[in-house]
């Protein structure tokens, strides 16, 4: 296995970069920072329009989650790549198909957690800011996400992982990824599977579970930090 | 309408408003004057919260009127934002934003709402909380202060816009009984220097010391509204006066 890592290390964690495509680990990473970047502020506003106390936007919003929650993501991805060329005068790329079903996807989840953490906040808050004289988005921006989102963070980190794993769904589109590199290699070498596979697994192991041990710790963090403030009042 | 100084701050005609189909004030007259500090009393459930609320918009009336400085605050070009930068409200628990320090909890309607620059209203906000024995707990969260302490910036937070007049929702009932003194203090200091204050609270003492009439209500409805002095000399409702003596 160290062997195979010696030769093929390199290829798994970039792709052919820089002399050809940008791939592997990396790639896998990217896709998912940017997915997560796109997907964060849509979620942000998808939970204010569903906290807002507008009947249409709180009806746009659920339609949007049932949507999403009624479908599995292989198949938005197979409608995304196969179907849209059909309709659209252009095709999309393997990577511009799994980032936009991914953040689709995702938003919808994590609107639920944004929305989630709004509705924590007490109503004391609302109370406070508007007998200030603050209107709806000076109270949004000031008052309610700086700690709604804060709360969420241990959130935001589950969905990244999520992001991650689902981005190995692009293989099947042929998406430079890390899934899709590793398989690659294991039909140019044919007789190595087994440590092929388990490289792969240790890569999703260790980049997942370390990210996991964050979320914790912030989470307990972040409970500490209410802890402490609930005992006070 | 215009506004003359003899009008009262606040003027509250028949008001009524509901809960679904809960009626929580059933037709509420009375009238603030200007300097004037009145105590809203009454048992658990009678109105007294919603009642400054809606003086505010805090809570919407289903009938009757409200006048701020002789215009009704639901008239069209009264803007519910400028009615609520000129009536200050301070809240039973605080509702201090736990994510700013003291000093910017109280900065923040400055900078904000009145659009003061930022270092000038950070200046005004230190001050101001220097002024109530706060001065070396500028940076501290409020999760860091005590109950007093919260309440104490939770008053400044509200002054700091400066107000007309000042609501208070029972502001010592969630405080250690160590920590109302220094709260109502403070209160005393601000009807010394002339606000106008309406106080929902069953600090008798500071009523008789400090206010000029007492309010009381009960159901929903007002039931009593006398000067201080008649108010303890027994000059009411019997069921003001058994009201009273329940709370001693
Ligand atoms: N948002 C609300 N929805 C439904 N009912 C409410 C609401 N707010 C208040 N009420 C009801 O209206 C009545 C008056 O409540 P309010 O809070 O004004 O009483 P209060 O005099 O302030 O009592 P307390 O001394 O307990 O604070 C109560 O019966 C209460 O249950
Ligand atoms: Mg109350």
């Amino acid at each position: 296995m160290i062997e195979l890592l010696e030769q093929y290390g390199r290829l798994l964690l970039v792709g052919h970069y820089p002399n050809g495509p940008l791939g592997g680990l990396a790639m896998t990473i990217l896709t998912s920072l940017l997915c997560l970047a796109i997907c964060f502020p849509i979620a942000t506003l998808l939970a204010l329009a569903r906290t807002h106390g507008n009947k249409t936007l709180a009806r746009f919003y659920t339609g949007y989650i049932y949507f999403v929650r009624s479908m599995p993501l292989l198949m938005l991805i197979f409608w995304i790549y196969y179907f849209l060329p059909y309709v659209l005068p252009f095709s999309l790329s393997p990577f511009v198909t799994i980032v936009l079903a991914i953040t689709i996807f995702s938003s919808a989840y994590l609107a639920e957690v944004i929305r989630a953490a709004i509705e924590a906040l007490p109503k004391g808050q609302y109370d406070a800011a508007s007998a200030l004289g603050f209107r709806y988005w000076q109270t949004t921006f000031l008052i309610v996400l700086p700690q709604a989102l804060t709360n969420c963070i241990p959130g935001l980190v589950s969905q990244f992982i999520l992001i991650i794993k689902e981005t190995s769904l692009g293989y099947i589109i042929t998406f430079n990824e890390l899934t899709y590199v590793a398989h690659e290699l294991n039909k140019i070498l044919l007789v190595k599977p087994v440590e092929i596979f388990t490289i792969l697994a240790i890569s999703y192991f260790v980049l997942c579970s370390g990210l996991s041990q964050l979320g914790g710790q912030l989470e307990r963090r972040i409970a500490r930090g209410r802890l402490s403030n609930d005992s006070d009042q | 309408m215009t506004v003359t100084n003899e009008d009262p701050i606040l003027q509250i005609k028949d008001v009524h408003c509901k809960f679904g189909n809960f009626e929580a004030l059933k037709g509420i007259n009375a009238q603030l004057e200007k300097n004037e500090v009145v105590v809203v009393c009454g048992p658990s459930g009678s109105g007294k919260s919603t009642l400054i609320r809606t003086l505010n918009r805090l809570e919407s009336i289903s009938a009757g009127q409200i006048l701020f400085e002789g215009r009704d605050i639901y008239e069209k070009g009264m803007s519910v934002e400028t009615l609520r930068t000129k009536i200050g409200m301070v809240f039973q628990s605080f509702n201090l934003f736990p994510h700013l320090s003291a000093r910017d909890n109280v900065a923040l309607g400055l900078i904000r709402v009145l659009h003061r620059p930022k270092k000038e209203a950070e200046q005004t906000a230190s001050e101001l909380l220097a002024s109530v024995g706060l001065g070396d707990e500028l940076h501290k969260k409020p999760m860091e202060l005590s109950g007093g302490q919260q309440q104490r910036v939770s008053i400044c937070r509200a002054v700091a816009l400066e107000p007309t007049v000042m609501l208070f929702d029972e502001p010592t009932s969630a405080l250690d009984p160590e920590m109302v003194g220094e709260v109502l203090s403070l209160m005393k200091t601000l009807a010394g220097r002339g606000m106008t204050m309406l106080c929902v609270t069953h600090e008798m003492g500071f009523a008789k010391e400090v206010a000029d009439s007492i309010w009381f209500m009960a159901d929903g409805q007002m039931v009593d509204r006398a000067p201080v002095s008649d108010f303890f000399s027994g000059d009411i409702s019997d069921r003001a006066k058994s009201f009273l003596k329940a709370i001693h």
